[in-house]
């Protein structure tokens, strides 16, 4: 199925792109999209510090924003910047994996358009308008899919989306039929029509609450904990081959392994979202068998990273891309993995079920996974796209300080989350004379205002994440 | 002959084989930890089980065992017809047990027994069930390393391939002869 890792030649005939350092000109399509996923996610962060002050300043910003609004598009401006991230990625791996021009390089511009324009007013539309109003505007009672967690967007926005998805999706795939079938572009395809065709349960909107839920975690679970480890995989193996110069055939295998193993523990996985929501009693066992397991795939993927990094074959001048990869690994098994399993076995999660236990796991898993593999991808092509191999030492530099800042404020993050959790279930859930869930949030309120400082160190490394961009430009074009 | 030191088939295949068999050991611990908490419950259900089609089972995925571990001697032996024909005992052996647990479920479900009916059977469901798919699986390897052996792609040279389908197919023996034991046997 796979070819060896041989330096493929330019396309016969084909026009060389002006830029040496990218194989086919039609991958820097992926820049827009690149740039759009860092603009989102400053705005995504920003949400962020409003809402944690919420929790400890009840009304700030009331009623202009008010909390379930940040939150609202806190997490919807992740995912969309992780789709945009995703895109990006798409664009660029697929060529060079097919080795051929992107199948249409201006439908890939347009579709980036309207998915910006589309995401953007949706934004706008949380922030101006009352929510209930906007699911009137925009003819919810016709098609009714609002209000559910992570899929607010109004009907027609879901529209756009899987539009755009189509879009992208022929796109890719007419590359990939057209050309070399490598198991790093059969995974990240396999991925990419999963994230879509699940996403198709977001227009599944039934009337009882139970089946509701139920398959609502098709298109949460079997995204974050499914389909988009096939991405992330793919991504991690891409970034790999190129920096580590290790034998493509051993990287695939890995890659393999990890998959399967994704798949054995992540679907029936599902199980630890049924405990409690009317579902039979026995995906209480099944929920909690496979999804203990989960971690293994995460660690593998640790391993994987480590172990071609050491195997390497190259020193890529790209120091930073390397560091993200690795930070990969290890983050997302930290973050999806051991703070996954902290709370996905039935008696524990009876007691820790929705309270900052869970939000802790949410922050560094979506950081650790997700995020720093849409990173490490931009970090390993951004450079390439704009002319260069690697970005000068001095911009190097800075970007890894960005690194150890976010990194190290999103494990702050996650621990002061962490601790707000356990007394959070001590007080709330456990105690001989349980208090009730506001007099419980006063009184962890010391562990929100640590958790907010964490938050502005993070902001700041992103910041200087941005700041890396346009460090050093007189030192690269000599380099 | 010496004794070879090498872990034969392919290592992936080794780290699936290792994941699935955690699977199956958390599956039976937490059917230890309900059976001592409910035991005239798992009594009576082990009691109405048919031990002589499970035990005829059970002869059925070892023999299947044996054939593919002569399987891969008569590979490496360079004896390749003998190896394809053997590969094809253990698919037989395969056939017969899915018929044979085919035919016991078609029995439970037309009693009414359901995941829901209560813990004894949620547990020897998931179990079989789960154990069921994984010879489904095992065959389908066993299908495709035939093919390629028909199409002359192991010698005494190479045949990792078969001893990958070999080391899948020792798992799912292991695994249901453990299951014999515990849930059709242990009193």
């Amino acid at each position: 199925m796979s070819t060896s890792a041989k330096a493929a030649p330019r396309p016969a005939g084909g026009p060389t792109p002006a830029n040496m350092h990218i194989r086919f000109a039609s991958q820097t399509v992926a820049k827009p999209y690149f740039v759009a996923a860092i603009g989102l996610f400053v705005g995504q962060v920003i949400f962020g510090l409003i809402m944690g002050l919420q929790y400890v300043i009840g009304d700030f910003l009331f009623p202009e924003i008010p909390f379930n609004v940040a939150r609202m598009v806190h997490t919807n401006l992740l995912i969309v910047w992780l789709l945009f991230g995703f895109m990006g990625a798409g664009y660029y791996l697929i060529p060079e994996e097919s080795e051929r021009e992107l199948h249409s390089p201006l439908l890939a511009k347009i579709t980036f358009w309207v998915f910006l324009v589309a995401g953007a007013l949706t934004i706008v539309g949380y922030l101006a308008v009352p929510y209930a109003t906007l699911a009137k505007i925009t003819g919810n009672d016709l098609l009714p899919t609002m209000g559910r967690e992570f899929l607010e967007q109004p009907t027609i926005t879901k529209i756009g989306i899987v539009l755009v998805a189509l879009s992208f999706l022929f796109n890719l795939s007419m590359t990939v039929l057209k050309g070399r079938k490598t198991s790093i572009s059969l995974v990240m395809m396999l991925g990419l029509w999963g994230l879509a065709i699940f996403f198709l349960f977001s227009f599944y909107n039934p009337h009882n609450l139970v089946l509701d839920k139920y398959f609502w975690w098709w298109v949460v679970h079997l995204w974050v904990e499914g389909v988009w480890e096939l991405i992330m995989g793919a991504m991690l193996a891409f970034v790999l081959v190129k920096v580590t110069g290790v034998d493509r055939e051993i990287i695939e295998k890995w890659l393999y392994v990890i998959i399967a193993m994704t798949l054995i523990t992540g679907i029936i996985g599902t199980g630890h979202h049924y405990f409690w929501i009317g579902t039979p009693g026995y995906w209480q066992v099944w929920g909690s068998v496979f999804s203990a397991l989960e971690p293994i795939p995460f660690f593998m993927m640790t391993l994987f990273a480590f172990n071609m990094v050491n195997k390497r074959r190259r020193e890529h001048p790209n120091k930073a891309a390397v560091l993200w990869a690795l930070g990969t690994g290890v983050m997302a098994f930290l973050g999806a993995g051991v703070w996954g399993f902290l709370h996905t076995l039935a008696p524990v999660n009876y007691l820790t079920h929705g309270t900052q236990i869970t939000a802790s796991h949410g922050h560094m898993a979506f950081y650790g996974a997700y995020a720093m593999v849409v990173m490490t991808m931009i970090s390993y092509t951004m450079p390439l796209m704009r002319g260069r191999e690697a970005n000068s030492n001095g911009a190097q530099v800075v970007e890894m300080w960005a690194f150890w800042l976010m990194t190290i404020a999103m494990v702050f993050i996650t621990l002061f989350l962490t601790g707000a959790g356990i007394l959070q279930v001590w007080m709330q859930r456990m105690g001989e004379q349980p208090l009730g869930f506001m007099a419980t949030q006063d009184k962890i309120a010391f562990f929100y205002w640590l958790r907010e400082a964490a938050g502005v160190v993070f902001f700041a490394g992103l910041l200087l994440y941005i700041v890396s961009f346009f460090v050093g430009k007189r030192e690269a074009a000599r380099g | 002959m010496p004794r070879s030191r090498h872990v034969p088939g392919d290592l992936a295949m080794w780290l699936f084989i290792l994941a699935e068999l955690a699977v199956f050991a958390l599956f039976f611990a937490l059917y230890g930890v309900h059976r001592a908490r409910q035991p005239a419950l798992f009594a009576q259900g082990q009691a109405s089980l048919r031990l002589g089609s499970a035990l005829v089972n059970t002869l059925l995925l070892i023999a299947g065992s044996a054939a593919v571990a002569a399987s891969v001697r008569a590979f490496a032996a360079n004896q390749l017809a003998r190896g394809a024909h053997l590969l094809g005992w253990t698919w037989l052996s395969g056939a017969v047990f899915l018929l044979l647990k085919g035919e016991e479920f078609a029995h439970l479900f037309a009693a009414g027994v359901s995941l829901s009916s209560d813990d004894f059977w949620m547990f020897y469901l998931s179990l079989t069930v789960f154990h069921f798919l994984h010879v489904v699986l095992g065959m389908v390897i066993i299908v495709a390393v035939w093919l390629r052996a028909r199409r002359g792609a192991y010698g005494a040279a190479n045949h990792v391939g078969v001893e990958t389908a070999a080391a899948y197919w020792h798992m799912v023996d292991l695994v249901w002869v453990v299951l014999f034991a515990l849930v059709y046997v242990a009193r």
